[in-house]
């Protein structure tokens, strides 16, 4: 069981609606490869340093996940076939990475719940 | 005619300044993991046209300038940073 983290940027033009359906897709598809998704981000709506697909902005999202290595290949085949997501990236955490994935989730718990 | 003759320097000598020696931050700070996700920190590694500074002006050791460049390549694939931008700073 590996760890993974993708970001994934979703065409502007869908309503708050579509966004959370096209990530529940996504989330279903990993959960029923018995992937644990250990945290996920919403950073909404941002611009974007270049043109993509004709779009100036995206919706941006993050899921952090661990999962079978054979789990990613149909992973991103599934990206490939759903038009909303106009780019996304997958990738391998290995310890360092984990040990800061975890800081920035503590940081990201500590203000929001001083929020 | 004195034979110590008097030593006249055509230009003045520059005093040489101690030449500030160039550290690599990410060793010295400990940070063991560049992230890709804050472009800002990232930033400060690239120029105004967004090309990654080389070694030898930010002083990075060769692991980390390698590890900088992955994150940076993989900050523009995800467009949270330009492949080729103007005045950035």
């Amino acid at each position: 069981m590996n760890n993974y983290e993708t970001v994934f940027i979703m065409n502007p033009v869908l309503s708050d609606e579509q966004v959370r359906e096209t990530v529940k897709k996504f989330i279903d598809h990993l959960k029923d490869k018995k992937a644990k998704i250990s945290h996920e981000e919403n950073w909404g709506l941002k611009k974007l340093k270049y043109v993509i697909q004709k779009k100036k902005t995206g919706f941006y999202y993050l899921l952090e996940f661990q999962a079978e290595g054979s789990v990613i290949n149909n992973f991103e085949i599934e990206f490939q076939r759903d038009e909303r997501v106009i780019r996304w990236q997958t990738v391998k955490l290995d310890k360092y990475a984990m040990e800061y994935a975890d800081r920035r989730r503590k940081k990201l718990n500590e203000k929001s719940k001083s929020e | 005619m004195s034979n110590k003759t008097e030593i006249r320097y055509l230009s003045p000598v520059d005093i040489e300044k101690r030449k500030q020696s160039k550290y690599c931050r990410f060793k010295k700070m400990g940070i063991q993991y560049i992230d890709y996700k804050d472009p800002d920190f990232l930033m400060r590694f690239l120029n105004e046209q967004g090309k990654i500074l080389p070694r030898r002006i930010t002083g990075n050791s060769m692991k980390f300038q390698r590890r900088l460049a992955i994150s940076v390549k993989r900050a523009r694939q995800l467009a949270l940073l330009p492949f080729v931008g103007d005045n950035l700073k």
